[in-house]
């Protein structure tokens, strides 16, 4: 119950940025992306504990699949769903490759995914552009209905990664994910095929991240690799999903939520210093409720 | 009888370590076949290699089907099931999630709630009905041993590999251990037991093998091999023999 009152306060928060004037309807369009890529990380790393930090090569690959696409005159919401599938389909790649590294090691690997991508992008200059980057056109509607738009696709994708979270939380899958989490060596015991669940759930992680990616790239217009491939991008989803609670459908997004919001006082108040006072404030909190904020309920 | 399990030359290398040479075991349908022997032997390295757990040289046949280099997952799937001596449970579960993933990773696609239907039957079976909500966490050595059981019948095997089942346990927890696994084989569910109390393999064992320094020292009947110079030498010691009148 509380956790549902948790997911209905931040659906509130989104829709009602959503009405708003240009400052809500961006932050409602950067709560959207926050909680897309959270909960699309807890499907790897919360439910089967698989600490992934490959969130941001899937945004990247996702920023770019998206933009090609859309230079090729693939319209724009086809382009952004065509990210989603170039995105899962990069992880089904690397996913075989790296998943069967378990804990420090397969972090390692999933980062070096990242960097490997990012440098790709920023060689391949004959089809990304390289360190120059690459300009997007999008349709010429006004300042609003623009980031408007931009904003129906971000809350679109959270919805439908909240959705694919849920369904996997309740579905054999994620009892699968559950046992991985607890006991890999023991669940292959019992008959399961650890590595194909495991990769399932991290090609869902990077094809609900990939469309967050393509979307960004349209609304900012103009992507470069150190942008699109940035390790805050892989940071951010885990604290959000440590802070809300790992491994629940709600927690995400309500971390999502509380990141956003000390982001946004951080960056009002602490203009110069932003980081590292963001940073503390993630380790108090991180320390007061190691379970995240739905963990400490369920504890009080 | 036929043969459930049959292995045949199986070795397994650590590093500079010969943990198993040349072991060739056989099992008939039906049976409890006792596996003994020093700590070190190789008992649990024999279960591993067999389940798949391990690499090893050698062919495992199980059903007449070569399962050797099968992943642990496929050799579950076929019917194998296993225990573990240092138990392994899902500790934040339930117990009877515990014994649901035992029948949903089985391979016969149940759904979740077939699953934990299941697992509600199993749990009744060995008497541990009463904790099927609490988290495995909270049990005893006993009753984790015993969820290892419930976990391997889940899948409904036609084999099982126990292994210590018996450890760490008082006199009245063995009675009750000793009276599941008479009912297990009953049903016809071919036991592998790696036991170190000789009055289990006595009591229990249809046929006994016993290893040392990964060989294979003795096969047969518990009374021979009790009675065995070898096994004596290698592993009961004289004392015991001279209790135990061999």
């Amino acid at each position: 119950m509380k956790a549902l009152a948790a997911v209905i306060a931040v659906v509130v928060m989104i829709a009602a940025g959503g009405l708003g004037a240009a400052y809500p309807l961006k932050l409602a369009t950067l709560l959207a992306m926050y909680a897309t890529m959270a909960s699309s990380w807890n499907v790897i790393g919360g439910m089967a504990g698989y600490p992934s930090f490959a969130t941001a090569a899937f945004f990247g690959v996702g920023a770019y699949a998206g933009a090609l696409a859309q230079a090729a005159g693939v319209p724009m919401p086809l382009a952004w769903a065509w990210a989603g599938i170039v995105a899962g389909v990069v992880a089904l790649a690397v996913g075989w490759l790296v998943l069967p590294l378990r804990g420090h090691y397969f972090a390692i690997a999933s980062l070096a995914v990242m960097i490997v991508l990012r440098q790709i992008a920023t060689n391949w200059t004959g089809l990304t552009g390289g360190g120059m980057g690459l300009s997007l056109t999008v349709p010429t509607w006004d300042t609003l209905t623009q980031a408007r738009v931009f904003y129906v696709g971000q809350a679109a994708v959270a919805a439908l990664a909240v959705l694919v979270a849920a369904l996997v939380s309740r579905s054999r899958l994620g009892f699968a994910l559950r046992c991985i989490r607890q006991n890999e060596t023991a669940a292959g015991m019992l008959g399961l095929n650890a590595r194909r669940a495991k990769t399932i759930a991290f090609v869902l992680s990077a094809a609900l991240v990939g469309p967050a990616g393509a979307i960004y790239a349209s609304a900012t217009s103009y992507i470069e690799p150190g942008d699109v491939f940035d390790s805050l991008l892989t940071v951010e989803p885990i604290i959000m999903t440590m802070l809300g609670g790992p491994g629940t459908v709600a927690g995400p997004l309500l971390g999502a939520a509380i990141f956003l919001t000390l982001e946004q006082t951080v960056w009002a108040n602490f203009l110069s210093v932003h980081a590292a006072v963001l940073g503390v404030l993630v380790i108090v909190l991180a320390l007061a409720l190691p379970n995240g904020v739905l963990g400490w309920r369920r504890a009080a | 009888m036929s043969a459930v399990l049959e292995v045949r030359g199986l070795s397994v290398r650590f590093a500079g370590l010969q943990a198993l040479s040349e072991v060739s075991v056989v099992a008939a349908a039906g049976e409890v076949l006792g596996l003994i022997g020093p700590n070190g032997a190789g008992n649990t390295t024999f279960i591993n290699a067999v389940s798949g757990a391990v690499k090893s040289r050698g062919r495992v046949e199980f059903e007449g089907r070569d399962i050797s280099g099968l992943p642990p997952y496929r050799v579950a799937r076929l019917g194998l099931a296993r225990t573990y001596q240092i138990v392994q449970p899902f500790p934040a579960m339930t117990v009877l999630d515990n014994v649901a993933a035992g029948a949903l990773f089985c391979g016969e696609g149940l759904s979740l709630a077939q699953a934990r239907a299941r697992a509600e039957g199993v749990l009744e079976r060995v008497g541990m009905a009463a904790v099927a909500r609490v988290p495995a966490a909270s049990l005893t050595l006993a009753q984790r041993k015993r969820l290892e059981v419930a976990k391997g019948l889940a899948a409904r095997p036609r084999m099982l590999l126990l292994d210590e089942v018996n450890a760490g346990l008082n006199s009245t927890e063995i009675e009750g251990a000793l009276a599941l696994i008479r009912s297990i084989a009953a049903e016809g569910i071919t036991v592998l037991l790696v036991e170190h109390l000789m009055k289990v393999v006595s009591g229990l064992c249809d046929r006994v093998v016993v290893l040392h320094h990964g060989r294979l020292i003795a096969d047969g009947t518990p009374g021979d091999v009790l009675a065995d110079a070898a096994v004596v030498e290698a592993y009961l010691g004289r004392r015991y023999a001279e209790r135990a009148g061999v």
